[in-house]
């Protein structure tokens, strides 16, 4: 039998299920395996033992009196550090909020404590989720498990590490531009981001309010399904949050549907590593041999992903990270010489460069003067790319793309160059600005060994359907089964 | 939209984040740098273009005007950097 560690979470929950194994020997399991390996990837910020093994053994119990709460009761999950746990740290990798202890549960917290899940750990990120390769964290450098010396992607690169270093089974991020999209794909996991409010985002630290979206990360497409299954649903302090039936994820993954799949030519241009290209090119192949009809579709506005983003994205965040003045909560400073002084140095000391950079360049595209030349133009610009996508769907289920035009980079490489790095994401901001849900499987390896993954888009609250297909490409190959030598 | 000169002292003002002379320097140029790769959007007609807010926009979400339960001074006070009689203190505002 593999290690627990190596195991899905559907796979554990089976054992759980057949009593081959207890909830606090699979927690036990996964913390002796970060023993070994995480001084080398370093996913965390904190974790707590004590607490996560009181949580397994309250799961044992549970299940020992017959009162089983479903796939996930007694099966860890660690947490992207945006996102509140009561009475645990918070700190979205930001000095600001070194030493914040969250006093809420978030809405996903709470669901995933009513199903049982074991929450533990804070996984590292950019911080405030600013960032593709999570060198902006104000703590460490979390490292690629396939190659220490590049960056696991970001910003919700903690959370990738962790599954593909097999020191999670499942864990939690979040997508603003591709946050949770991009790790995956750099790391050789399942990443995906539901559509904009399916997931209720009250208690996730805000980045730009009009995009963040929580999701899961996974070994497998199944095992997304499973976690996505448990934060889903409506919730009322989350203004966005959409009232919908849902459906069952994990059932309707199995299915003998042929689908007409697009394929968008602007993905495919200048700037796509001819390695990634190859094996995305390979995947298309893969499922018109399966049977799926391929169609070449077109989506003009890809180009403006980027300016629009960062102008709209950085707008929202200036207005979001106003709330960390030193006055009620965080970091205040010991050289403020006055009231409003405290603003100004607090701010100046909390915040890491990358933030101060967007903050910046956030007051500038919302202030007097600027407000109709950048604001307004990118929120127009927004619909236009959102109708690109209406009419590509016209002729499709949904969309095959790269996740990411190159595979990993080094630590270092793009640190100095913020437009360089803000291009790395281009292939999944867009995604982001008309609101859709998208999926990164992985689709092979570089000659160097590094994962590459393909993006599926799916139609808005499509995502039963979007899964399907992402699991109908996995379980011909076995690239998620990979796992890096550490 | 021509403007790649940030003004930083006062965006910077409008902020309420203290920059160092470095700071400045560093995060103009590589604003302007970044606002110029925006002026693709100049090529757009967007003179008919309806903005977008939110991808999938709810109006009037009401909620029950009912009272429930909130923090305790403790809990709301817990994160405080500084505090006295379940208050938060800040540095003297008027002379």
């Amino acid at each position: 039998m593999p290690e627990l560690y190596e195991q899905t979470a559907a796979e554990l929950s089976a054992l759980l299920d057949a009593g081959e194994v207890s909830s606090k020997e699979i927690m036990s399991a996964f913390l002796s395996r970060i023993d070994s390996v995480e001084s080398k990837v370093r996913s965390f910020n904190s974790f707590d033992r004590e607490d996560a093994l009181k949580q397994a053994e309250a799961a044992d119990a549970r299940r020992s009196q017959g009162a089983v709460k479903g796939p996930l009761d007694g099966i860890p999950v660690a947490l992207k550090d945006v996102i509140a746990v009561k009475d645990q740290p918070l700190t979205a990798s930001s000095k600001i909020l070194k030493d914040f202890v969250s006093p809420y549960d978030a809405h996903v917290t709470e669901l995933l404590k009513e199903q049982g899940a074991v929450l533990f750990g804070r996984l590292n990120l950019d911080e405030f989720a600013m960032g593709s390769s999570t060198e902006n964290s104000g703590f460490q450098r979390t490292c690629n498990p396939w190659d220490l010396e590049r960056i696991p992607g970001g910003s919700s690169g903690g959370s990738a590490a962790a599954i593909s270093a097999l020191e999670a089974p499942l864990t939690l991020g979040s997508d603003t531009g591709g946050s949770i999209r991009q790790p995956a794909s750099l790391c050789g996991c399942v990443g995906m981001k539901p559509t904009y409010g399916l997931v209720s985002r009250y208690g996730l630290i805000a980045f730009a309010s009009s995009l963040d979206q929580i999701g899961p990360f996974a070994k497998s497409v199944e095992d997304a399904a499973i976690l996505l299954q448990g934060i889903v649903g409506h919730d009322r302090r989350d203004s966005t949050s959409i009232k919908m039936e849902i459906p069952d994820y994990r059932a309707a993954l199995t299915t003998d549907k042929k689908w007409r799949l697009g394929v968008p030519k602007e993905y495919f241009g200048e700037g796509l590593d001819p390695e990634v290209r190859a094996a995305i090119d390979a995947a298309i192949k893969s499922y018109e041999a399966m049977g799926h009809e391929i169609v070449e579709v077109s989506l003009p506005t890809t180009d403006l992903a980027v300016p629009v983003y960062y102008i709209l994205a950085p707008a929202e965040a200036s207005s979001n990270l106003s709330r960390y003045d030193g006055i009620r909560y965080g970091h205040r400073s010991a050289e403020a010489k006055d009231a409003i002084d405290v603003y100004y140095k607090s701010r100046a000391e909390g915040f890491g460069p990358e933030v101060k950079r967007r903050i910046i360049l956030g007051s500038y595209v919302l202030s007097s003067g600027y407000y109709d030349a950048y604001y307004l133009k990118a929120q127009k610009a927004r619909t236009i790319i959102r109708n690109d996508f209406n009419a590509a769907f016209e002729q499709c289920d949904a969309l095959l793309t790269p996740t990411s035009p190159t595979a990993a980079f080094k630590a270092g490489e793009k640190a100095d160059d913020p437009l360089s790095m803000y291009l790395s994401d281009i292939f999944t901001i867009n995604v982001n600005l008309a609101g859709l849900p998208g999926i990164s499987v992985p689709c092979g390896f570089t000659s160097g060994g590094l994962p590459i993954g393909l993006q599926i888009i799916g139609k808005a609250f499509q995502e039963a359907e979007m899964m399907a297909i992402a699991h109908a490409y996995e379980k011909q190959h076995d690239w998620s089964k990979r796992t890096p030598a550490l | 939209m021509a403007h790649t000169e940030i003004d930083i002292d006062k965006v910077a003002k409008l902020a309420r984040l203290d920059l160092t002379d470095e700071e400045k320097q560093t995060y103009s140029a590589q604003l302007g740098q970044v606002l110029e790769h925006m002026e693709k959007l100049n090529a757009l007609d967007l003179d008919d273009v309806e903005p977008t807010a939110h991808s999938f926009p709810l109006s009037n979400v009401l909620d029950e005007d009912v009272d429930e339960p909130g923090f305790t001074p403790e809990e709301a006070l817990r994160n405080a950097p500084a505090q006295r009689e379940n208050q938060v203190v800040v540095p003297k505002v008027v002379e």
